[in-house]
């Protein structure tokens, strides 16, 4: 899987978080790229989640795409497909039109992170109050009130 | 507006209703739907009236602390929640979980998963005008809580499951109990068959009512009951067996029908299976500790994690980012709610009004737990 | 002229004063007693779920602790009807606003139970962003129901003392 990953995606880095666990590390040129192939041709058809990540040190914040499969035999198998953006502008690729299952999770990732979906149907606040003006939650420079 | 592209002929038909959050059909939640007479053209789910903000408070806690209000959300079924999230943290810590409380957790999440279907039976019955079953799944759920608050001290939030272990040991008398009710229940299923499953009026109320395509299931991403009943065998128990589930003997039910039916009747298979499984546990208990010492504040080193379980919904999925400090750098929960949301507006089109709530409540969906 | 006047309506005044409370005496009491009576066993709570301690309030619906038994409906109905407001636990910021509409649309007399540490005072939540740190701020409550969750036996005990209360009220008013 691994290789047929780095065959067909030369500028992407895979590491093993554990046994069946791929991470692929790519960027937000690719990614859908990367998406279509994992669905199509490795059979990655059914998306678990979509978490977002603030690394503040880095000046980055990257999205991981959970996929798992209902293809038999692979079904232990799940690949975290991850992207990594500029802080200050953070728009990637939506992958609706890949999973179409991604749509409410990256609506989420949008207002929890702050992170342009381009492309989304509709990326009003799902969790959040309407009226949120605040910093995006889950940024970590965002401080809780009480703390 | 698509809406009135799709109906411009006669888009002043079109009404636009709310459906929530004080309404009996939807409880902490509001769909908003677009009606032409009787039926719905289009809706549109508006969660968040119970988002708590829980992964921002788990920066906060360290990995102990993080234990009780990471159970909240899903208090219907507390421990499977947290079962995913002590699979999560023992990875990362490396710990060698003790096997008797491999099969305490087991024995815990199962009669957990039953108490969660008991009360999704009842409020469903409820919505499909059979009263009978609310009083009884309610009245019967309420035996299950006692084994549970026997073995785990409270009546819905156990905090049972822990990294490391489980919470306390079994007391002896809850062997027997457990034994007995598992006996007791399984005639009682018998009868939730003859009065609820086989009856007329619940064929017609729900037969063909809101189906998802198998099709559907798996490009939406549904789990769970939901993915089950339409014919997609998705269980992470047998996919990707965890804790002691290797030991156990069960099926994964799966029924292909896909409607409200289907969902409803997927339910009562799956506490059959529990059921087995908690059978076999009890009997088969090993001896020996129930947790690992820890310390009040851990270290965990750092690392990701993506760790699941079958919760009574369906996948429950955490992802943590250890930086090797005493707190989670990120702690995301993949609810399976949250997950089954993208189907609601999909079923919820070209059906009748009085559908809306058998089909809603049908995909086992719990706003708290979607929210988080 | 206007002395006399004054006089003249001071005395009328006392005497409507006696009779005023010879009148209360004789049937303002009982009849505060008799509404009273009449609306403590007919609780009807609105079907506003906040949160996960609604769990329990099923469970005390349920045929096991029944709460039919102490006069208070399952409720189901327009909220036009509702003289009872059980706050089933945390009130975030998006619900707040739909909570005092709630409130503010049910008829007098009505009461309100805050239900579960959460609507007293946040609870497990205190720290976070989206969590009202008690309801009293927005709505008057009448009885507290501490627990997370409260079992649903605490929960009838707080169903009971609401219903002492309006046993005791000072007004025809139910308040
Ligand atoms: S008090 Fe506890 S159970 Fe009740 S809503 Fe709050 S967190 Fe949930």
């Amino acid at each position: 899987m691994a290789a047929q990953l780095t065959a067909k995606f030369p500028e992407v880095k895979v590491d093993w978080m554990k046994e069946r666990r791929l991470k692929v590390s790519t960027s937000a040129m690719h990614v859908k790229e990367v998406g279509l192939f994992a669905r199509s041709t490795l059979g990655f058809d059914h998306i678990s989640t979509v978490s977002g990540v603030d690394w503040i040190a880095k000046n980055e914040l990257e999205v991981v795409y959970f996929v798992g499969s209902t293809t038999p035999g692979q079904e232990d198998f799940i690949l975290a497909i991850s992207e990594r953006i500029a802080r200050d502008n953070p728009v990637v690729p939506t992958m609706v039109e890949v999973w179409k299952g991604a749509e409410y999770h990256e609506r989420e990732t949008h207002e929890m992170f702050g992170i342009n979906f381009q492309g989304h149907p509709d990326q009003s606040h799902l969790f959040l109050p309407e009226d949120w003006n605040e910093l995006p939650p889950l940024r970590k420079d965002y401080v809780s009130p009480g703390r | 507006m698509t809406l009135e592209a799709e109906y411009s002929p006669d888009a002043d038909r079109i009404m636009s209703v709310s459906l929530g959050p004080q309404h009996p059909g939807a409880g902490h939640f509001r769909i908003k739907l677009w009606l032409d007479g009787d039926y719905v053209v289009r809706s549109e789910p508006d969660a968040g009236y119970v988002h708590r903000g829980e992964e921002k408070m788990s920066e906060y806690r360290n990995y102990i602390q993080n234990v009780p209000h990471l159970e909240r959300p899903v208090i219907l079924d507390s421990s499977n929640i947290l079962f995913a999230y002590a699979l999560g943290v023992d990875e990362l810590m490396n710990n060698k979980v003790p096997q008797r409380a491999q099969y305490l957790r087991v024995i815990m999440s199962e009669a957990n998963r039953i108490i969660s279907h008991m009360y999704f039976l009842a409020i469903q019955g409820l919505f499909l005008g059979h009263t009978t079953m609310i009083t009884w799944c309610m009245g019967d759920r309420d035996f299950w809580i006692d084994l549970a608050e026997r073995i785990g001290g409270a009546r819905v939030t156990f905090a049972y499951i822990i990294p490391g272990g489980v919470r306390n040991d079994i007391p002896p008398s809850a062997i027997e109990k457990g034994l007995n009710t598992c006996d007791w229940f399984d005639k009682r299923m018998d009868e939730y068959e003859k009065i609820f499953f086989r009856n007329p009026m619940v064929h017609q109320r729900s037969d063909g009512i809101g189906v998802l395509s198998r099709e559907d299931a798996i490009a939406y991403g549904a789990t769970g009951t939901v993915a089950r009943a339409s014919g997609v065998s998705v269980d992470v128990r047998k996919d990707e067996p965890y804790s002691a589930y290797e030991d156990f003997e069960f099926k994964t039910p799966v029924m292909t029908q896909g409607d409200v039916y289907a969902r409803a009747y997927v339910a009562l298979l799956d506490m059959r299976e529990s059921v087995k499984i908690i059978r076999q546990a009890l009997k088969k208990l090993p001896q020996g500790p129930v947790r690992l010492k820890l310390g009040p504040q851990p270290r965990v080193p750092a690392g990701e994690v993506y760790s699941r379980t079958e919760a009574a919904r369906g996948e429950m999925s955490y992802y943590i980012i250890s930086d090797g400090s005493p707190r989670p750098y990120r702690l995301k929960i993949g609810v399976p709610s949250a997950k089954n949301l993208r189907v609601l507006p999909l079923l919820l089109r070209n059906v009748h009004v009085a559908d809306i709530p058998p089909i809603y409540w049908g995909l086992n969906y719990w706003p708290v737990e979607a929210d988080r | 002229m206007v002395v006399a006047q004054q006089q003249k309506s001071g005395a009328f005044q006392v005497l409507v004063g006696k009779i005023d409370d010879v009148l209360q005496y004789a049937i303002g009491d009982p009849m505060r007693y008799l509404a009273n009576w009449g609306r403590l066993y007919s609780l009807w709570p609105v079907h506003l779920e906040t949160a996960c301690c609604s769990v329990e309030i099923g469970a005390a619906a349920g045929s096991r602790f029944d709460m039919e038994r102490f006069g208070a409906l399952e409720a189901f109905g327009s909220l036009r009807q509702c003289d009872l407001l059980i706050v089933m636990g945390t009130v975030t910021r998006k619900l707040a606003p739909r909570l005092k509409l709630v409130y503010d649309q049910m008829a007098e007399p009505k009461w309100v139970i805050a239900m579960g540490a959460c609507s007293i005072t946040g609870g497990l939540y205190f720290d976070s962003y989206n969590v009202l740190r008690g309801i009293d701020d927005i709505i008057p409550v009448d009885v507290y129901v501490p627990g997370c969750p409260p079992r649903a036996e605490a929960f009838l005990q707080g169903l009971v003392l609401l219903q002492e209360k309006i046993r005791r009220a000072p007004s025809l008013s139910g308040r």
